[in-house]
């Protein structure tokens, strides 16, 4: 049973669209329902193009939702409201404003007299360890320091909800680090009045460190997966098994194939490629099939190897998946027989291995080839690709997954491009011949 | 409230005593507010149409003429500045404003400047009888049209990319839009506006001269000023008197640079993002003095507290919760669109009916031929001026101490008012009997060329070092060298400057197609010439004729020509 005193955020079917110039409408959010209770703090998770970062731009009264209801303490958001506060990710502070000026900036919008600005900015500084930095303008500042002065221009407004959108992917690990123990220290200790936290991270781990619940989301469209309690007491250590195993088990839920009903089909053109290149897909191959992993490996473990942030690597091991090379079971990458031969195969076998893979499991590679193959000069625009493409994505997404599948087919030679012109063509020397190579009975 | 402002403001009571800064600054201060009010109580004086005004070729009164020059040029860039932060601000926040405004800025923009005056100055006179201030405000307004359409264009583009992320922390904080305008939105277009403010000025000078001497209903008015002085020395073909002007001219241009633009473009730099990255940090003396004087801080409290006077008035009192909220009115949006276009169709078939009664459809042929011959004299010239000065910008470019000594040269050149030149070209092709059609056609580009050369010095200074190395490394020489290397390098800076030097050209050509020397006249065929010839009978509609099909010219270059080439280079030559 839900207490509604106890509720500070409330989404109830939470539905978003974005309108492309063109007449069509691409659904970002779908009956997205959510809760934020006191005491509480919530991470979100999920590819990016998934949503997260529009629904915290929903309850921060940033932009509208297309449908739904938005309750902060049972009262509607039609705007920014002053108990929220937002953190932003690439810390959005105003060059010609100081330390001090920065964090004012929202007193100030309220005409709070002098005097007491100074008292409240001084305070929050303070409080987030800028102290001496007051006067300093934000180019004289590590990125670290930086977000320092994001999270006091927040935290001075003496927020009940925080609100952070990838608040730490733009600093360095150790920065990061150090930032987030501070903010749950303050947090821990109630040395801010914020009741509850909810905050958007493309880092598994730094979201089961820091929040109560982690969040999945899914995309097209976007909502909510699936929830995973982290029922661990702060400060928690890492190297714990009960930590390493929810982490496991975020990982295995984030890399579950997508369910064909909760979206657009596989098989269709309005595939939602994932973003890798075919160098990286190789690189992933090759570390799979080394003695320490022996064609199996751990999740956490394969992220640390390739050095690549989380969501990265899933983009990286779906495209493995598309293309028949692994399998992905459990929060386990396993190498699949294909993926053997690939590793030990020199160049040329490797990439006609790529292209019978390619063509037969990308619709979008195979569809491009065939429209190539049927015309004359096997010459054809990129704008008719786009275009049949933004029957299901919108503009920039159509132009990103055509980006994609131009950069495998030129890695397979199944197919050409000219930048400056913007055509797709079968390549020059023996098309005839690559043909052959390509539809293997 | 006051109070409490104050009790902040008075903890810093002991810097306000003066120190030695202040002793060196103070004098320099009251000195220019005192030629201002000097200046400014003469161009008020009693003044009626017929009445002479003396002009003296005496260069003990240059000076004083260059004060006057220089008031208006001060009057006219004040004006330029308060109609692009308001016609801009409305047009970049008002969807419904920005739909009219900026058609409208676009037409503004193409009309040839000397165009303008030739039209305003009956009015501005009848505005102001009996009194100098008319004739005075005509001439202020062309200066002023010289700059304020390209500043209000930058401005307007500038607020448009305002940054994402800091706008939404604006509407995150409820901040009212007189804030956001103060905190965000000013500061952020700043460097880019004063640069261009730099650059519009530059431009100013030529018109400042152009302008001091007009003609009204077929008498000619000689406003006190460089440029009536000069007017008087080509009308008594009195050469040493040129050369004082130009010297005048000279020291006029480099104290202005030294006390007004030195010092503020060093204090944009506080306003720049980290993003771009200068070579150079831009520094003045003067600035340094002035930040160490007593007196800016007085001046900074002031302003301290009038922003926290006007904070509670202008504050946003919503706190956007609970409330229901309001339905846009979508078909309002076309309905407006639908007026726009009915206005604009009506006025459209006003004004021809009227050039139609009045000149007839023959002449309207005949000017758009004008018009052509000007055109291919533009692009003519443009290309000449390119084959000259890629080569010689690319050579001091790639050296950067050189640069660094060149530009403030180039930059005055382009600033330098090439109509002061005019009567040193008008002997030349008088003296070896030279083909006018042809001889006369540089003069339009005289001043022009410079800022070709000043972006192109820029462009090389932009390609990076690294890339150059990998040339040189490669052996890339001769035209492999320039094809692969410095022409795609330069190209985004050649296109900005021969957006500038073209349309410069353009408003050039009603002062360089007809020049004179004493009583010889010397004019080509354009409809340069066409425009001042009938500027000089009064002819209204044929004027009018004039200035709408050059306007038409310049918009289809515009359109046609610059747009295209500068899309092409932002997409893809961009070296980031």
């Amino acid at each position: 049973m839900t207490d509604f005193n106890e509720l500070l955020i409330n989404l109830e079917g939470v539905r978003k669209l974005f309108s492309a110039p063109d007449r069509s409408n691409h659904v970002v959010l779908e009956n997205v329902n959510f809760r934020l209770r006191k005491g509480e703090i919530v991470s979100l998770l999920g590819k990016s193009g998934s949503g997260k970062s529009t629904l915290l731009r929903i309850i921060a009264g940033l932009i509208d939702a297309t449908d739904g209801t938005v309750l902060y303490c049972g009262k509607r958001i039609n705007g920014p409201v002053s108990d929220i506060a937002m953190v932003f990710q690439s810390f959005a502070l105003f060059p010609w404003l100081t330390v001090q000026q920065n964090v004012g900036l929202g007193l100030e919008a309220q005409a709070i007299p002098v005097r007491e600005r100074e008292i409240r900015t001084l305070e929050a500084i303070d409080v987030i360890s800028l102290g001496g930095f007051e006067s300093a303008y934000p180019r004289e500042l590590s990125g670290g320091m930086r977000q320092r002065v994001g999270l006091a221009r927040a935290l001075v407004m003496r927020p009940d909800v925080l609100l952070m959108d990838e608040p730490f992917s733009a600093l360095d690990v150790l920065t990061a680090e150090t930032l987030r123990a501070d903010l749950l220290e303050l947090w821990a200790k109630r040395k801010i009045p914020t009741r509850g936290i909810l905050f958007v991270s493309h880092n598994i781990e730094e979201a089961v460190a820091m929040s109560d619940r982690v969040l999945i989301f899914s995309s097209d469209p976007g909502r909510i997966k699936e929830e995973v309690l982290v029922p661990l007491s702060h400060p928690r250590d890492k190297e714990s098994s009960a930590f390493k195993a929810i982490v496991d088990q975020v990982y295995s839920i984030m890399t579950q194939r997508p369910l064909r009903s909760a979206g657009v089909d596989v098989s269709s053109l309005g595939y939602r490629l994932p973003s890798a290149t075919p160098h990286k897909i190789e690189g992933m191959i090759e570390t799979l099939i080394e003695p320490q992993f022996n064609g199996k490996a751990d999740l956490p473990a394969l992220a640390d190897e390739l050095q690549l942030p989380d969501n990265s690597l899933f983009q990286l091991l779906e495209a493995g998946s598309l293309l028949g090379f692994i399998r992905i079971d459990e929060g386990d990458a396993i190498l699949l027989p294909l993926g053997k031969i690939f590793a030990k195969s020199e160049m040329t076998v490797r990439k006609s291995l790529f292209a019978e893979q390619l063509m037969k499991h990308i619709f979008l590679a195979n569809h491009i080839h065939r429209v190539l193959d049927e015309r004359r000069d096997h010459r054809a625009p990129e704008g008719r690709f786009i275009h049949e493409l933004e029957d299901f994505l919108s503009e920039t997404e159509a132009e990103r997954v055509l980006e994609q599948v131009i950069s495998w087919g030129r890695y397979a030679e199944i197919f050409d491009y000219d930048y400056t012109s913007g055509v797709l063509s079968l390549p020059k020397e023996d098309s005839d011949q690559s043909k052959e190579n390509i539809i293997i009975e | 409230m006051l109070r409490t402002i104050i009790s902040a403001t008075a903890n810093f009571g002991p810097c306000f005593r003066p120190n030695i800064w202040d002793l060196a600054v103070l004098p320099l201060i009251l000195a220019i507010l005192w030629l201002f009010a000097f200046g400014g109580s003469q161009m008020t004086a009693p003044y009626n149409i017929g009445d002479s005004l003396p002009i003296s070729l005496d260069p003990d009164v240059l000076p004083y003429y260059l004060l006057r020059s220089f008031l208006r040029m001060i009057v006219g860039l004040f004006i330029s500045l308060l109609f692009t932060m308001i016609y801009a601000t409305l047009a970049a926040k008002n969807r419904y404003a920005e739909k009219i405004m900026i058609p409208i800025l676009d037409v503004l923009q193409s009309i040839p400047i000397l165009g303008f005056l030739s039209i305003t100055v009956t009015g501005f006179i009848a505005l102001f009888p009996g009194n100098l201030i008319g004739v005075e405000c005509a001439s202020i307004f062309s200066i002023f049209t010289s700059q304020a359409w390209n500043m209000t264009f930058s401005f307007y583009a500038l607020l448009r990319t305002v940054p994402y992320d800091l706008q939404e922390v604006a509407t995150m904080f409820n901040l009212s839009t007189w804030q956001r305008f103060w905190r965000l939105d000013l500061p952020f277009a700043t460097p880019g506006l004063i640069w261009n403010m730099m650059m519009s000025v530059s431009g100013g000078w030529f018109f400042v001269v152009a302008s001091e001497a007009i003609t009204v209903n077929s008498q000619i008015i000689t406003l006190p000023g460089i440029g009536s002085y000069i007017a008087l020395a080509i009308a008594q073909q009195n050469l040493v008197a040129i050369g004082y002007a130009i010297f005048t001219m000279f020291i006029g241009i480099i104290v202005y640079d030294l006390l007004f633009f030195r010092p503020l473009i060093a204090w944009t730099d506080k306003f720049k993002f980290e993003s771009i990255l200068d070579k150079e940090i831009p520094t003045s003396q003067l600035l340094n003095i002035l930040q160490r004087t007593r007196f800016l801080r007085i001046f900074n409290a002031m302003f301290v507290l009038i922003w926290e006077w006007s904070l509670p008035i202008f504050r946003k009192r919503t706190d956007n919760i609970g409330k229901s909220k309001e339905n846009r009115i979508f078909w309002f949006d076309r309905l407006w669109i639908l007026f726009l276009l009915m206005i604009s169709i009506f006025s459209i078939y006003h004004v021809c009916e009227y050039i139609q009664d009045k000149v007839g459809f023959d002449e309207i042929l005949h000017v758009f031929m004008l018009g052509l011959i000007t055109a291919i004299r533009v692009v003519v010239l443009i290309v000449i001026a390119a084959m000259i000065w890629v080569p010689i910008g690319v050579w001091i470019g790639f050296r950067l101490r050189l640069s660094q000594t060149v530009r403030p040269i180039v930059q005055f050149m382009a600033a330098f008012p090439a109509n002061l030149m005019f009567p040193v070209v008008v002997i030349l092709i008088l003296r070896f009997d030279a083909n006018v059609e042809i001889w006369i056609s540089p003069l339009m580009i005289l001043g022009t060329q410079w800022y070709i050369l000043f972006n192109i010095i820029s462009g090389a200074i932009l390609i990076p070092n690294d890339l150059r190395a990998v040339a040189d490394n490669l052996g890339l020489k001769g035209w492999l060298r320039w094809k692969r290397l410095i022409l795609p390098g330069i190209f985004p800076s050649f296109v900005t400057g021969a957006i500038t030097a073209s349309g410069g050209s353009w408003n050039a050509s009603i002062v360089s197609e007809m020049v004179s020397w004493g009583n010889t006249t010397l004019m080509a065929t354009g409809i340069g010439s066409y425009i001042a010839d009938n500027t000089r009978n009064g002819d209204f509609p044929r004027i009018a004729l004039g200035v709408a099909v050059m306007c038409c010219y310049v918009m289809l270059f515009n359109r046609q020509i610059w747009r295209r080439m500068y899309r092409l280079s932002e997409e893809r030559l961009r070296i980031n």
